[in-house]
């Protein structure tokens, strides 16, 4: 039963018709016989005066305590008037005379009662109130704290509206509980006993207070919503909260008054609406939900923290079970705090519970983020909160990540949900920015099934790699180096191809290898390379334990490099291995891979397979007059460690011109072994020295390169394009490689023909 | 899929428990308790390092001739436990991690309710849906 408000008058002729009843001198509890008689002196018909004890919830109890008799007097005036009988009529019916009755007892009620009329007329506000009935439905005792918890800053606005209230409550025979209050009224707040103490729930009335639901409105009005769920509300909310509607301290009280009227107003309004929409918040409500959200948190776009709902909700006096469960539902983002929007669909929750509906398996939709959104605008500002919040990892940050998929499945409802957006498009760029990591993966809120970010792999496809790892005799680690090496633009980097240097004068080809893939790659890819690199190395740490050498465009390099190792390990003495140290850095990257190259590959994998391979095909390397060219810079190489490119176009030069000769000339053969002497210490791996001469020879005039890059990082870009050139350059010699043995193995068959054609005539 | 789903604190009682109901659930009840001592030989036995992620989920802990069993410690100690049905097709160890990890999931949201204290069995609906949703098919 809602709070029933009295106005002074009334409050006045009421106790004194309690204590009339009261024979019993309890104080507390009327007679009912007398009250009986008493409501028969009300010439009503004997079902309204049913009613009306059912109505001010005598029945239920069983006795008429004094709240009952009030409203019950109360009632018995609305039912003289002419008004039907509802429970809220006894608020909503203005300009109500007191009641009257009939019998000769009565009359100097009567008296009294234009008496206290006259004096109300004068008076005009009212603050009495009357506390529930106790234990009458689903009490809202949250709603009804929330008058007295936060009264002073209702407190101040009641204070010139409520002058009355403190003699109000002064009447000696008001009950303990209203003594309790009027301790908390003495601010001036006409605030209402709880049924039950306890922590109130704050300014109920203040937050409604602030609504701007119109007496003129309301008092005029007196919709006939289900009657349980209004009996149900206005119990709950602090008799202060629902004042009725005396007309003349309707200016006075408006703070007052304007919280019952809200309230019963938004219990109206949300009731009749409950017919469309059950969950809907109303403008009234979400105002003061607002409200109350700014009691526990001044900054609207703010957090509260689970420890603070907590305690503000378990004052609503609901099960712990059911707060749960409603904060499962309203905290949206699963991250232990509550947003306005968050804070307004629990609150509502709540509000709804203690009406009596059952709480809904998921959130409804008119209580997600979204709607909530578009009513205020003023809540857009909500990113601040919103960044800070993503800054700072609120209660367990790897909750957010479970909750992540929910808010990527959420995210196509919140298209209207402006702030809504901010706040995740905030969280999710925050994460884009900070690294690169594959862009479902929501940013750090709450979300995810605890995904591992998996960062986007930048790296090349896992072919060079794997290549390059084979070539790699003993990749050891410091291929960590070599992305590091990668860096033009650092000296750190200078120094790493330093180092890079002489890990290649000392170690394994990869060394030089990757460090001369630093210098092959473009500026642009340099810096693609760094950024993939680093995000290889430093996000993927499950990828291949010693990070690949920096990704090549063209895994030809591998073949080169270790060309130029083979070269290194069989045929430079103490003269090249300088020069052959420092060639590995810039070996220029492979032409591209083709089916040719493969057997140019596997040469240099192995001086054994070299060795085969060139006993194999003795006839085809002879053919290919390029070798012999290749010889001459060898020569070259040898001689001048510092040969310089141009050469070595030149000598490529020469070779085509020789290629016209024949090819199956066996004087290139004597040439070679002419100018290298050290190839006829090693006949076997001649070819695969011509090979590597070829390279050598080719990387010859790079060997000053990287040393001269560690300096300058123009150099490094100039030797970059000196690379560059020996790639096509060697591009076009493997293709010419490719042509001549094609053209061998014509030749070879037609020979094959010619022998069989031959040998059955030999045998005869 | 799963028969038998339980979570078990950190002092190895029990926070949430719940089988199929064919089944007695007493026998479950009894192999989650047997399996504990699994867990923890499985955990001391990871010794010093950190766990990450992937030595959250242990594994299959014991297989008996109906049924096996998998573990799940989180860092906080709290452990999962899951009993399968061995005659189910087997499932593959990606499914029972992923399962593991809905669960986890679950979990830490359960937590985040300051309505929730730890210690407290674990009475969320969601949470309950979650492990409803893990548990049909088996009839």
């Amino acid at each position: 039963m809602e709070g029933l408000t009295l106005s002074d008058a009334e409050q006045k002729y009421y106790s004194d018709l309690f204590s009339y009843c009261d024979i019993e001198s309890t104080k507390k509890v009327v007679v009912n016989g007398r009250v009986l008689e008493l409501f028969r002196a009300a010439q009503l018909p004997n079902d309204v005066v049913l009613q009306i004890m059912e109505l001010c919830g005598a029945t239920r109890l069983g006795y008429f305590g004094r709240s009952q008799f009030y409203i019950a007097l109360k009632l018995v005036a609305v039912a003289q008037s002419g008004f039907p009988l509802r429970v809220e009529s006894i608020n909503t019916v203005k300009d109500l005379p007191l009641p009257r009755f009939v019998a000769s007892k009565n009359e100097q009620e009567s008296r009294h009662a234009a008496s206290y009329s006259s004096d109300s007329e004068n008076q005009g506000s009212y603050s009495g109130v009357i506390p529930p009935p106790p234990g009458r439905g689903q009490v809202k005792k949250g709603s009804i704290s929330h008058d007295t918890v936060q009264p002073r800053a209702s407190a101040d606005q009641q204070e010139p509206a409520s002058p009355i209230v403190s003699p109000q409550q002064s009447p000696p025979t008001s009950p303990h509980t209203w003594r309790k209050h009027n301790r908390h009224s003495s601010g001036g707040n006409s605030e209402r006993p709880l049924a039950g103490p306890g922590p109130f729930w704050s300014p109920f009335g203040e937050a409604q207070s602030g609504s701007s639901a119109g007496d003129a409105v309301w008092s005029g009005h007196s919709p006939p919503p289900p009657q349980e769920n209004w009996v149900s509300f206005a119990d709950t909310p602090p008799t202060s909260s629902l004042l009725t509607m005396h007309p003349a301290s309707v200016q006075d009280q408006t703070t007052v008054r304007t919280v019952a009227s809200a309230t019963t107003a938004n219990e109206i309004r949300r009731q009749s609406s409950s017919y469309d929409d059950p969950w809907k918040i109303t403008d009234e409500q979400r105002q003061y939900y607002i409200n109350q959200f700014k009691t526990i948190q001044p900054d609207l776009n703010g957090f509260i923290p689970g420890s603070a709902a907590k305690e503000f909700f378990t004052k609503s006096k609901l099960p712990i079970l059911e707060l749960s469960h409603i904060w499962e539902l309203s905290d949206f983002d699963k991250d232990g705090a509550l947003t306005l929007d968050e804070f307004c669909a629990a609150f509502h929750l709540v509000v709804a519970r203690k009406n009596g509906y059952d709480l809904p398996e998921k959130l409804p939709e008119s209580l997600m983020p979204k709607l909530i959104d578009l009513e205020d605008a003023a809540d857009v500002g909500d990113q601040p909160g919103e960044v800070g919040y993503s800054g700072s990892p609120a209660e367990a940050p790897p909750s957010k990540s479970p909750s992540m998929p929910s808010l990527n499945q959420t995210w196509p409802e919140l298209n209207q949900s402006s702030e809504q957006w901010e706040t995740f498009s905030e969280r999710s760029s925050s994460s884009q920015t900070l690294t690169q990591f594959d862009s479902n993966i929501a940013p750090a809120d709450p979300d995810t099934a605890i995904v591992h970010p998996v960062p986007i792999r930048m790296t090349p496809s896992k072919i060079h790699m794997q290549e390059m790892e084979l070539k790699r005799t003993s990749s050891d680690h410091t291929n960590p180096t070599s992305p590091l090496l990668v860096k033009p633009s650092d000296l750190s980097e200078e120094n790493k191809i330093n180092s890079a240097v002489k890990f290649a004068s000392g170690n394994t080809v990869a060394d030089g290898y990757s460090s001369s893939d630093s210098f092959t790659s473009d500026p642009e890819q340099i810096g693609s390379n760094v950024t993939r690199q680093r995000s290889h190395s430093g996000t993927s740490p499950d990828n291949t334990a010693p990070p690949p050498p920096p990704p090549r465009p063209q895994p030809s390099h591998s073949r080169s490099s270790s060309l130029d190792m083979n070269r290194t390990f069989t045929v430079t003495t103490g003269q090249q291995q300088a020069g052959v140290v420092a060639q590995p850095p810039a070996v220029p990257p492979r032409p591209q891979p083709s089916q040719a190259s493969g057997p140019v590959v596997h040469r240099p994998v192995d001086a054994d397979g070299l060795m085969t391979h060139t006993s194999t095909s003795p006839q085809q390397i002879p053919e290919q007059p390029n070798f012999a060219d290749f010889s001459q810079f060898e020569v070259l190489a040898a001689s001048n460690v510092n040969e310089e490119q141009d050469n070595e176009a030149e000598k490529h030069a020469e070779v085509l011109p020789s290629k016209g000769t024949a090819p199956l000339a066996p004087p290139p053969k004597p040439v070679r072994r002419r100018l290298k002497s050290e190839d006829e210490l090693r006949p076997d791996v001649d070819e695969h020295t011509q090979k590597t001469g070829v390279l050598a020879a080719v990387l010859a005039s790079q060997p000053s390169i990287p040393r001269s890059v560690g300096k300058d990082k123009k150099a490094i870009q100039a030797s970059i394009r000196r690379n560059k050139e020996t790639n096509t350059v060697l591009a076009r010699l493997n293709s010419e490689l490719q042509q001549q043995l094609k053209d061998v193995l014509e030749e070879r068959i037609s020979l094959e023909v010619q022998l069989e054609q031959l040998r059955p005539f030999s045998h005869l | 899929m799963a028969v038998c789903i339980a979570v078990i604190a950190k002092e190895n009682y029990p926070l949430y428990i719940r089988s199929t109901p064919m089944e007695n659930e007493l026998k479950f009840h009894y192999m989650v308790h047997t399996s504990l001592d699994v867990v923890d030989e499985k955990i001391s036995a990871m010794g010093k390092a950190l766990v990450d992620q992937r030595e959250l989920y242990l594994g299959l802990l014991y297989p008996t001739e109906d049924y096996k069993v998998y573990g799940y410690v989180t860092n906080s100690k709290v452990k999962f436990v899951m009993v399968v049905d061995s005659s189910n097709t087997a499932l593959r160890d990606n499914e029972i991690r992923s399962m593991f990890r809905k669960l986890h999931n679950s979990y830490t949201d359960v937590m985040c309710n300051p309505f929730y204290n730890p210690g407290d069995r674990i009475q969320s609906r969601v949470f309950d849906n979650m492990v409803t949703s893990m548990m049909i098919q088996v009839c």
